[in-house]
């Protein structure tokens, strides 16, 4: 039932994803002024940004699906949190390189051992070692479990990211974009947020994909899976 | 403006499009390889049912 419902929702998450971005990076490059200070660079912003806060919503929601997997013993969840990682772990990456591209002009250093920095390359390992971790346990349900425990206990790291500029004085900008809204230029949060919805867009997408796959590879002695039209023909 | 001033950067271009390019590339890549998954696992899924059918 969740497979064909799944499918269904692939392409509208995937369209969704495509026009934001197209939108988001024509006001990011066209709308959006020069940055008084940081000239051109600043436009880094618009990637660096929603990567990174998805690679921390990604992570708690997977441990979130990881944890109901272990409590409930429900394969989905546990199979979602599966499906989640690797978009994850790229999201990771993504915020990570784009932060050495634009730190190295703003602050001269590729990387620097700063508290945010430190803790968002954490999370990269947390990801890595939760796909390692889940990939080399040969029985599916013991891997989902083994991995669960990872993804709990890495959850910390989370919050740890998210305050770190507040707690320790760093080197990473602190937060711009509080709740209670943000000092930034109208077409630069216009800009920001679509493109933070379309990364999320395509974070869906591309989870729900590989759910796809990850359903049918270990739900393949079920007779439903036999009758799919995809796999008679 | 024109497109070799956009490009420019205004002398970012290196990390502005550096950072761009590769996450675009990612991007693509993970399609890619999530659609490959799909592809080779139904491939399987057909070749156990017709090994099936022969016992």
């Amino acid at each position: 039932m969740f497979y064909g419902l799944a499918g269904k929702l692939v392409p509208w998450f995937a369209a969704a994803a495509a026009v934001l971005f197209a939108v988001g990076l024509y006001i990011g490059f066209f709308v959006a002024p020069t940055d008084a200070v940081q000239s051109e660079a600043y436009r880094i912003i618009f990637i660096h940004v929603p990567t990174s806060i998805l690679s921390m919503f990604i992570y708690l929601v997977m441990a979130g699906y990881a944890a109901l997997g272990l409590i409930f013993n429900t394969r989905l969840s546990s199979m979602m949190a599966t499906a989640l990682a690797p978009t994850g772990a790229l999201f990771t990456f993504i915020a990570l390189w784009t932060g050495a591209l634009w730190g190295k002009p703003m602050w001269g250093a590729w990387w620097v051992w700063d508290a945010r920095l430190t803790s968002e390359l954490i999370l990269l390992f947390l990801y890595l070692g939760f796909i390692s971790l889940h990939a080399s346990i040969e029985d599916p349900r013991r891997a989902d479990r083994a991995a669960a425990l990872l993804a709990i206990v890495g959850s910390v790291n989370v919050p740890i990211i998210y305050f770190s500029v507040k707690w320790w004085n760093t080197l990473h900008q602190g937060a711009t974009i509080k709740f209670t809204g943000t000092s930034m230029q109208i077409a630069m949060q216009q800009a920001l947020f679509t493109m933070l919805l379309a990364c999320w867009a395509y974070a869906i997408a591309m989870t729900l994909l590989r759910v796809r796959s990850i359903i049918l590879e270990r739900e393949r002695n079920t007779q439903w899976v036999q009758d799919l039209p995809e796999v008679r023909s | 403006m024109s497109w070799s001033e956009f490009f420019a950067m205004k002398g970012y271009a290196l990390y502005v499009w550096g950072s761009y390019g590769v996450a675009l590339s990612i991007f693509v890549i993970e399609i890619a390889l999530v659609r490959h998954k799909r592809k080779i696992t139904l491939r399987q899924l057909r070749l156990m049912r017709d090994a099936g059918e022969e016992e």
